[in-house]
């Protein structure tokens, strides 16, 4: 089983390095940044805040695009040009292409964060002459966590619609939403009259709270590193998520023929 | 001794586009032996229900009535696949891989040990003669090159039973006679060869048996020999008499 996820996931992460779109994102990041970064607005000796704000959210950004842009394409990919089929004559099961080709978009966009923070230590570092080894750590490690379930979600979409560019647009106003609006729908719910606050309250309950893994303003503004404990916490809530929208992938890929 | 490929009274229903259709037979009742060591020709127009019996073998497709068995392990054990190589039609392998690595990716898969697999791979690149462009990605090689590549996928494992649906379709004539010389090959070191093919020279070349099925049908199964020698005619000719093919009068 661990081998041949292992192999899987293997040709998922050659894919990702040997594509142009990684290294794209990563030349913008890095050339917005440190051009940024080389201006002087108003004299404020605390500009370099706003040029770690900006090379935090690029690094969002690029992630988002890398890890839905990345499992997007996996199956139907496989399905279009027919690998599937010498894959599945194979002893591989379908629920070990699944777990293989998420464990290999993740590893890729693990990967992919390693390099970005890799960049943004050094150009924060250079700028304070401090570097917040523990915080990066953690905002590295939530960020990639909740990409495991975003690259869940979009797997699991990749089965369910047609196209990889309609799962890859439908899947990025999704993970938008609930980053930029999900805190709010309770505060939303209160509002409306019944039943729409209990509907509004269901989706708060049910939708994974992306938004929780994002601690850039902890990096920014050098606050203390948040307990290991809600680390874990939030890591075991997004691996219980990732883990749901796995097995829906398997339940609707398993039944879904072959050919496009 | 038990067969390698066998089929008991395999069926095969699929739901018809058209809802009014009904019920679309695919494969019906269809009973099928192939030994050890035999090449076996799968014959029949499109449509007649190759694609689909080799699907149910290969584990993609579920019977709706019946069975079909690898070795005697019903098809729907992936277990069943672990001495089978397959070659589809028209694939379009992993185009930023090169072919070693693409062999080294589906080796993995059959858990073979690192060394065996570098001496497997150098092997198989040398019998597809895809050892000069080993290291190159696949999206530069040609159709009959990318074939060869599945070719060499297909025997990885030093299969003990090929599947190979169609496998001279869209080649060039140099490019079909290269895979019929690697069938040959194999024929040679005693692998059993379950094969789908419409280049019927080629079958009565190569097939020491050969079935044709149409609509779903078994409409006969025997050794080449035996059926030219019945019918009094080459195998193309037996084809299109078993299969009702009227020659057009305005031709």
């Amino acid at each position: 089983m661990i081998q041949t996820v292992l192999a899987l996931a293997g040709v998922v992460i050659k894919e990702l390095y040997r594509r142009k779109d990684f290294y794209v994102l990563f030349v913008l990041t890095a050339l917005i940044t440190l051009v940024m970064g080389s201006v002087s607005f108003f004299h404020d000796d605390k500009i370099i805040r706003y040029v770690k704000e900006l090379c935090l959210l690029l690094i969002w950004i690029s992630a988002l695009v890398i890890a839905i842009g990345t499992t997007a394409r996996q199956i139907p990919a496989e399905r279009e040009n027919r690998t599937i089929f010498p894959l599945l004559a194979k002893p591989v099961t379908r629920a070990q292409v699944v777990i293989g080709k998420f464990a290999g978009c993740w590893l890729a966009c693990g990967l992919a964060l390693v390099m970005f923070y890799a960049f943004f230590a050094i150009v924060s570092g250079s700028r304070e002459s401090h570097w917040p080894v523990v915080q990066l750590l953690q905002a590295m490690w939530l960020q990639w966590v909740m990409l495991a379930v975003v690259v869940a979600l979009v797997l699991l979409g990749s089965v369910v619609f047609a196209a990889p560019s309609s799962n890859g647009t439908i899947c990025f106003v999704v993970v938008l939403g609930i980053l930029l609006l999900g805190r709010y729908l309770n505060q939303v719910a209160l509002r409306e009259p019944e039943p729409l606050r209990t509907v509004v309250y269901g989706l708060y309950y049910m939708i994974p709270h992306l938004e929780w893994y994002d601690i850039r303003e902890f990096v920014v503004y050098d606050h203390a590193p948040i307990g290991w404990v809600s680390c874990g916490l939030a890591s075991l809530y997004a691996a219980v998520y990732a883990a749901l929208l796995l097995s829906a992938t398997w339940l609707v890929f398993r039944r879904k023929p072959l050919n496009l | 001794m038990e067969p390698i490929v066998e089929t008991r009274d395999l069926r095969v229903e699929f739901k018809a586009q058209a809802p009014a259709k009904g019920i679309k037979i695919a494969v019906k009742d269809l009973n099928l032996k192939v030994q050890a060591g035999e090449v076996f020709g799968f014959l029949g127009p499109n449509g007649a229900g190759k694609t689909t019996t080799m699907n149910v073998l290969l584990g993609f497709v579920n019977a709706t009535r019946g069975a079909a068995f690898l070795f005697g392990v019903n098809v729907t054990e992936p277990i069943a696949r672990q001495k089978i190589g397959y070659l589809p039609e028209l694939t379009y392998y992993y185009k930023f891989l090169t072919v070693e690595e693409l062999l080294r990716f589906y080796g993995r898969i059959f858990r073979i040990p690192s060394g065996e697999l570098d001496k497997r791979i150098d092997e198989l690149l040398k019998l597809v003669e895809l050892d000069h462009a080993r290291k190159r990605t696949i999206k530069t090689y040609s159709k009959g090159m990318q074939q060869r590549a599945g070719l060499a996928q297909a025997l990885i494992n030093n299969p003990d039973l090929l599947i190979l649906d169609e496998p001279t379709s869209g080649l060039d004539p140099i490019g079909r006679m290269k895979v019929r010389e690697i069938i040959q090959r194999l024929k040679n070191l005693g692998k059993t060869v379950f094969f789908s093919s419409h280049e019927l020279g080629e079958v009565e070349t190569v097939c020491d048996r050969v079935a044709i099925i149409n609509q779903g049908e078994l409409k006969v199964e025997g050794r080449v020999s035996d059926l030219v020698q019945k019918h009094n005619a080459n195998l193309e000719n037996i084809f299109l008499n078993i299969i009702g093919y009227q020659p057009s009068l305005v031709v």
